[in-house]
């Protein structure tokens, strides 16, 4: 217990010392205008409030897209694992292509392409979250397969002779112990969707990326707002981080002392 | 398929033979388990005897020949395999136990899930034979928490617990530290006791001579001699087989 307690002081005192040299800059006669986002003057507070203002937008997309990356994931991911060729191909076949495409184009062509062919315009939102959760899926599919795959053939022999069919053994004893496996590489997945989130931005979705680069056209101080931006990204990665963490403690138990 | 002659048979194969790639594992295997009889089938490592248990329910698919269980031949539909693994049961050498469930639900999964049982139902008939595995005090614990012994006797209640009528062991002591072997066997040898048909593979001969009233020994994918254990042990037939008994029975 006391070695996770240091590990999240450790933390916060990584987390700390750039924002304590940030803001001792704030008030000298520094090149860099910190005041522009510093929380002692009246403008600062204004600017910070704007650019937290879009953590929800960035939070909610990547997390919706986290939720759907994970269903299409695994919906890929069974295929994968089947005896059928043809099935297996499929999955192949997704895989490859998805996971080629970059998700900028990707974000541009649901947005601007896609009314053009199938005559939907979806806003900005939701576009986000299509992109990113179609192009996380290809990623979501192979971490799927490999947790699947790591679980001892024997698991399902011993389901198969208590009768269990196909789905009950996925659901029941296939599955809960593939996705305590891969839950490291899952929050690695969230944790670089939170920061893949950012390209959305282009389209105009007032993230945190989106809210920054309009501070900087009235402020004028890239440096300032971009540190900033960064930090904000810092702390939602390390949340997200401990969240995993204690997620993992509590489904871990006794099963990973085997 | 049905008939009156064929209705105290329990297990019967009848020409299997089967083929891992160009390997053939089995030849022609024949041989017939009446309902209530305990067999035991013994044979060098490679030789086929797991195979053929787990043709029986399925987990490896057999490509020519006949199996019938309780009456029953087994073919590639759904409704036959399910119906034949609802009254087989099996016990692995690797125990095969759901390391993230307890064992209470190690022993209710399948009753709850395939059966239709209430939880409660299910809780009691596990622990009814938790009660006669001897470990009913473990009820609560994970697999990892057990000795080897102990997970063995809960992968043995566990298949109890579907009430089969026919239980096969693969091996279900070899990997297991010798001075934990006795207890399983007991358990096993209990049950043989109580009128269970079951199909053994083991080099226990000491429980095949107690438990068997037919053994069976292979070599190379085929049966090379079967018959009761005690002109099997005093008089075998093969060299084969006389020098594999000697070699298992010399120590």
């Amino acid at each position: 217990m006391t070695k996770t307690i240091s590990l999240a002081q450790w933390k916060l005192i990584g987390l700390m010392t750039p924002l304590i040299f940030l803001l001792a800059g704030c008030g000298g006669e520094s090149k860099l205008k910190w005041y522009v986002v510093s929380p002692w003057t009246e403008k600062g507070q204004i600017n910070l409030k704007f650019l937290m203002m879009g953590t929800w937008n960035t939070l909610s997309m990547s997390f919706l897209a986290l939720i759907l990356s994970i269903f299409v994931g695994l919906v890929i991911a069974i295929p994968g694992i089947a005896a059928n060729r043809p099935l297996r191909m499929t999955n192949v076949f997704y895989v490859e292509i998805v996971r080629s495409i970059p998700l900028l184009p990707l974000i541009l062509w649901i947005y601007y392409g896609l009314p053009e062919i199938a005559g939907v315009q979806l806003d900005y939102f939701w576009a986000g979250v299509i992109a990113l959760a179609l192009s996380d899926s290809a990623f979501e599919a192979e971490i799927f397969r490999a947790g699947i795959q790591s679980i001892p053939r024997g698991q399902s022999e011993a389901a198969s002779t208590i009768g269990l069919n196909y789905f009950q053994n996925m659901r029941y004893i296939v599955l809960p112990q593939a996705i305590r496996r891969i839950l490291p590489a899952l929050g690695n997945q969230f944790a670089y969707m939170v920061k893949m989130s950012a390209l959305v931005s282009v389209i105009g979705l007032q993230e945190l990326t989106r809210r920054a680069n309009e501070l900087i056209v009235t402020e004028y101080r890239a440096l300032e707002v971009y540190t900033i931006l960064i930090l904000e990204y810092l702390v939602i990665i390390l949340i997200i981080g401990q969240g995993v963490r204690w997620l993992e403690r509590k489904m871990g138990g006794a099963e990973n002392s085997r | 398929m049905t008939d009156n002659t064929t209705t105290d048979i329990a297990v019967e194969m009848i020409d299997v033979s089967k083929w891992f790639g160009d390997f053939q594992v089995l030849r022609n295997i024949n041989f017939q388990v009446r309902k209530g009889e305990r067999v035991v089938i013994c044979g060098p490592s490679g030789s086929g005897k797991s195979t053929v248990v787990r043709c029986i329910n399925r987990l490896e698919k057999h490509q020519q020949g006949t199996i019938n269980v309780d009456g029953k031949e087994l073919t590639n539909s759904r409704q036959s395999v399910a119906g034949i693994r609802a009254e087989v049961g099996m016990v692995f050498q690797q125990f095969n136990l759901f390391p993230h469930l307890s064992v209470l639900e190690n022993l209710t999964l399948g009753p709850i899930k395939t059966r239709g049982m209430s939880k409660e139902e299910a809780e009691s008939r596990a622990m009814d034979y938790l009660h006669r595995v001897h470990i009913p005090e473990q009820a609560d614990k994970r697999p990892s928490q057990l000795s080897g012994g102990q997970q063995q006797r809960v992968a043995i209640a566990r298949s109890l617990c579907m009430e089969p009528k026919i239980m096969l062991f693969d091996e279900p002591t070899s990997a297991l530290d010798p001075e934990m072997i006795s207890e399983v066997l007991d358990v096993i040898l209990e049950l043989a006791e109580e009128g269970m048909t079951m199909i053994v593979v083991t080099h226990e001969m000491g429980f095949a001579r107690k438990a068997a009233n037919q053994m069976i020994f292979m070599d190379e994918g085929e049966i090379v001699e079967s018959g009761e254990p005690l002109r099997f042990f005093e008089n075998p037939k093969t060299d084969r087989c006389k020098k594999f008994l000697n070699q298992i029975l010399s120590h």
